[in-house]
């Protein structure tokens, strides 16, 4: 197995603050990978190295053995990568169906109306298409990023908390969602604190705290890793 | 030598005076984030006052200052901060910009009309007449203050800064607004402090320096340029590097005005005249300090836009379009020669105007400079060989288009306030070195020959009428076409989140390229198609303020809104000709409407479209209404009401009564008749409001008729029954949306999860 995305020893300084420091992580192909840990733990950060938003202090991040350093936000899309954001960055002026055929536009796809209408439909959202994005409920909002990232045709989705803001039941659609993008032949990247939606989807775990891999391995591997649980999901629990 | 001496006296002086004004400007950035475009107008107003006071009323200088820089600009500031611009705190930048530009107008049309430019008695300096020998040059009193004070700011902003519990929390606000907050400092309080002093500063600044160029209203406004420059430099926050700008600019101006006495001075370069280099520099430093920025960065969760526009129906637009061509060929034929004469340059500014919609209401770029476009546009058809020729008309507006492009390409790094003062140093730019050159307008005018279109006679102004608006159809068109399309989407989306849109793949910078390439070639059109003689005072960039303006504040997401704001510009002129009184009060007008975008960022017109929604949905109310003004209109013109009564009567009546006559409706008893009473007191006051305030000036008056119209609309609202909202309540259980970022980091740090 080779993996699609490998980030090696990426650092990230804020002033006097290490938001990470040396972190690797490979990411595979088929996969679901989560990602967790404390807040600050510096998930969003290393999203935001991923697709270029921010430049690493030191280290490097290959996708398909490729380094993608010096490629600017803009032309990560098109190398595949997607994501969501934690904090939602809807074009809150647009309605929702125009928020994702804007990103088929931008991906250059051959028929953007039909994939965009594909994206909601897969999302749960054609009863919303006309609805204007700013007006959404949160747990919708987070839906509506996902769809317009998958709009984008990601082979990597980066997804930052998708779950936050939606009920057990939109969660437990979320998951079967991941399991279905997995069979589609796309990696995802799973950001969230919804302990059992990571432990019943992911097929790897990193746990990330300071800015420092903790510990990496299977689901079964992290919820009985001593300092994981120490650090993170003794706290959660 | 000892002219160098003197030279590098006035140098420090105007530096000094600079250092004061840009001070003033960086110290309300910093603890309020506005970028206060109305701080040299502010200075202005000050100015004004003292002279006011000082000469005309013959106060001393010592009250004269207490009273201007202690009581009157504190007071300003306070009130900007309080009532324009608090509503603003989680609008874009793009709004609150758009909120100071409207100050700015306002102060510009306030200070015109209170005091007109005619029988002006000279701005005396203080202890005129007497000089001191400085290294055996003679110094006016004058600029040995400004110097002093440059000196004693400067300390008293450092102690004020580090050794007071104010300026502590003033800093510490600036450093982490939330993390203050939760210490106990109230971040508004301080915004307010921190506004009446940089008011005081501008004030004293304006002051000095309406000793040095005497008063002149747009002079004075414009020369807040400099202090742009000097803050620029210190990058809008270190006041120490503001100061040292401020004199490098300073002595910059005085060496540059001392060579252009040389005999070695070069008189032209390439042809072009030198002589506006000095005046320009402020804006050449400004421009360039602008370039030099370092590209803006991605950032997460900017202001959420609220502003927003239906996107275009198609059937509506065609429809429009129809009922304008169609109107106007209806229309001219009635017209007097001279009406359908205004009714062109109202259709020319509805063109400037919609070149905004493209740049400023989908994509969310501000310019500063759309008549700069236009001017451009004027002199290149003037030039072009063909003598109006259609294909001359294309190659202007692509050449247009192609200039947009590349003057905002390097300034398209950057993003809100800096994006939009380099448009702005760019309009002042052209209209210094290029506007005025004799070659480009020969003295002074240039002829636009009209547009040759076999079968038509468009010098002659009902066929140049209805080609205007047949020409403003199709601009219409042509935008609702753009917003439908996948670019128009990309404008809107890129407005909203420029973050997204990086990370869907789209290349931001050629994005705000076309955006500006679009507005330039429509606003050329108001340039090219404005056949006749043309002088360069029709594209300054104070004229292009109330464009932006109303642009905005009649909804600049739509092409109706920008008709609507253009024919509001060209019928001041109408206005201005029929009710004389009335013409002051439109000079002032585009800024106070803008001002009240402070309760609502979607643009006056709509918020005005709420107030009488209730009124037009409710025939016998809005008969009334109707029936009131025609009545007005009867009295006034049958001279039993003044135009001032009529004015008045009018604002009471529209603003006041009209709102709540469907509350009314329903109101019954006591109450009816208390309401009724209180509507025909007001509007008796109106009325014979020539009688009441017949000693008070116009300033006083303007002030009456609101307080009048505040009181009568407030205590009609107070007692009747209100009807009930039909406002829907937020459908987000999570409530989340309508966090701010700050507070949503609030919450963040309050249920953090950590071991
Ligand atoms: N722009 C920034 N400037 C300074 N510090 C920052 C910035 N962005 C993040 N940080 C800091 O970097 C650290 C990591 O932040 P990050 O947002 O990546 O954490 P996270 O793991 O995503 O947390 P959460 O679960 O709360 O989303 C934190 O200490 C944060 O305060
Ligand atoms: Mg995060």
């Amino acid at each position: 197995m080779t993996a699609l995305l490998e980030v090696r020893s990426v650092a990230v300084r804020f002033g006097g603050v290490m938001a990470l420091s040396g972190v690797d992580l490979d990411v595979q192909k088929d996969s679901i990978t989560g990602l967790i840990g404390p807040n600050g733990a510096g998930k969003t950060t290393l999203f935001n190295v991923i697709c270029g938003i921010r430049q690493p202090t030191t280290g490097v991040v290959l996708l398909d053995n490729e380094e993608i350093n010096g490629v600017p936000t803009q032309k990560r899309s098109a190398m595949g990568i997607g994501r969501t954001f934690q904090r939602l960055e809807l074009f809150t002026t647009l309605s929702v169906f125009d928020n994702v055929l804007v990103a088929a536009e931008l991906a250059r796809v051959s028929n953007p109306h039909a994939v965009a209408r594909e994206q909601i439909e897969l999302l749960g959202l054609t009863d919303r298409a006309d609805t204007i994005a700013g007006e959404l409920p949160t747990g919708s909002a987070r839906l509506l990023e996902v769809a317009r990232a998958l709009a984008g045709r990601p082979r990597l989705l980066l997804l930052d908390e998708p779950a936050s803001g939606l009920d057990d039941v939109e969660t437990q659609q979320l998951g079967v969602l991941l399991q279905q993008l997995k069979s589609l032949g796309i990696a995802v990247m799973l950001v969230e604190h919804d302990m059992s939606l990571i432990m019943k989807v992911c097929d790897q775990i990193h746990v990330l705290d300071l800015g420092n891999v903790i510990a990496s391995g299977t689901p079964e591997q992290i919820q009985h890793n001593p300092s994981v649980i120490d650090a993170y999901l003794g706290a959660v629990r | 030598m000892q002219q160098l001496v003197a030279y590098t006296v006035i140098g420090l002086t105007t530096g000094a005076i600079y250092a004061l004004a840009s001070s003033g400007l960086v110290v309300t950035y910093v603890t309020s984030g506005v970028f206060n475009i109305a701080h040299g107008a502010i200075g202005m107003i000050a100015a004004f006052s003292y002279w006011q006071v000082r000469f005309e009323w013959g106060w001393s200088a010592p009250i004269a200052l207490i009273a201007i820089l202690g009581v009157l600009c504190p007071t300003l500031g306070l009130v900007i901060d309080r009532v324009a611009l608090r509503g603003l705190a989680q609008a874009t930048e793009v709004t609150r910009l758009t909120a100071t530009v409207a100050l700015m107008a306002a102060f510009i049309g306030i200070a015109t009309w209170i005091w007109p430019p005619e029988n002006r008695q000279p701005f005396r300096g203080f202890f005129d007449g007497n000089n001191v020998s400085v290294l055996g040059v003679n110094v006016g009193w004058n600029k040995i203050i400004a110097l002093i004070a440059a000196v004693v700011v400067a300390g008293g902003l450092r102690i004020l800064l580090y050794k007071t519990r104010l300026g502590i929390q003033m800093r510490a606000v600036v450093d982490d607004r939330s993390l203050a907050e939760l210490n106990g400092a109230r971040p508004a309080r301080i915004a307010s402090a921190s506004w009446a002093l940089g008011a005081s500063l501008a004030g004293l600044a304006g002051i000095l320096l309406a000793a040095e160029v005497q008063l002149n209203v747009v002079p004075l406004t414009l020369l807040v340029i400099n202090a742009y420059a000097a803050a620029i430099f210190g990058r809008l926050k270190s006041l120490p590097l503001t100061f040292l700008g401020a004199m490098a600019l300073g002595l910059t101006e005085a060496y540059l005005l001392w060579g252009q006495g040389q005999s070695w001075f070069p008189e032209t370069i390439g042809g072009f005249s030198t002589s506006g280099l000095r005046q320009a520099t402020p804006t050449i430093f400004l421009f360039l300090l602008l370039m030099l920025l370092p590209q803006a960065k991605l950032r997460a969760g900017a202001a959420r836009v609220r502003e927003r526009s239906a996107i275009p129906q198609w059937n509506t637009a065609i429809l429009g379009a129809a009922v304008l061509v169609i109107g106007s060929i209806a229309v001219t034929g009635m017209m007097t020669r001279s009406n359908t004469i205004y009714l062109i340059q109202a259709l020319i500014m509805a063109l400037a105007v919609v070149s905004l919609v493209p740049l400023t209401g989908y994509a969310g770029l501000v310019s500063l400079a759309p008549l700069t476009f236009a001017g451009i546009g004027a002199v290149l058809m003037s030039k072009m060989p063909g003598d109006g020729n259609v294909v001359s008309l294309i190659a202007v507006v692509v050449v247009v288009a192609l200039i947009g492009a590349v003057v905002a390409l390097p300034a398209l790094r950057l993003e809100g306030i800096y994006l939009a003062l380099a448009t702005g140093a760019f309009a002042l730019l052209v209209s210094i070195l290029v506007f005025n050159q004799g070659k480009i307008f020969s003295n002074g005018v240039a002829e636009v020959p009209p547009l040759r279109i076999p079968g038509v006679d468009l010098s002659q102004p009902r066929p140049k009428a209805i080609f205007l608006s047949v020409a403003f159809a199709v601009v219409g068109l042509l935008l609702v076409a753009l917003r439908r399309s996948s670019l128009g989407r990309q404008f809107v989306a890129m407005k909203d989140s420029p973050l997204a849109g990086a990370t869907l793949g789209m290349n931001l910078v050629r994005t705000k390229a076309l955006a500006f390439a679009m507005s330039a070639a429509i606003a050329s059109l108001a340039g090219a198609l404005d056949a006749g003689k043309v002088a360069p005072d029709n594209y300054t960039f104070d004229r292009s303020l109330p464009i932006l303006l109303l642009a905005i504040v009649s909804g600049v997401g739509s092409i109706g809104g920008a008709f609507f704001g253009g024919m509001l510009l060209g019928s001041n002129t109408v206005l201005a000709s029929i009710v004389p009184s009335v013409s002051k009060i439109t000079q002032v007008m585009p800024g106070l409407i803008g001002l009240s975008m402070g309760r609502n960022p979607n643009g006056t017109a709509s918020q005005i479209a709420t107030g009488f929604r209730p009124v037009t949905s409710h025939p016998q109310s809005l008969l009334t209404a109707l029936s009131g003004i025609g009545a007005l209109w009867l009295l006034t013109s049958v001279d039993i009401i003044s135009h001032w009564g009529f004015f008045a009567a009018l604002v009471i009546w529209g603003l006041g009564i009209v709102p709540n006559l469907p509350a009314l409706a329903v109101t019954s008893g006591r109450s009816r008749v208390f309401c009724l009473l209180i509507a025909a007191v007001g509007m008796g006051i109106a009325a014979f409001f020539d009688d009441i305030f017949d000693a008070v000036p116009t300033g006083g008056r303007l002030l009456a008729i609101i307080v009048l119209f505040v009181v009568v609309g407030n205590a009609i609202r107070r007692v009747h029954t209100p009807v009930a909202p039909t406002s829907k309540s937020s459908p987000d259980l999570m409530g989340l949306t309508g966090f701010t970022p700050e507070e949503l980091s609030q919450s963040d740090r309050a249920i953090k999860v950590v071991p």
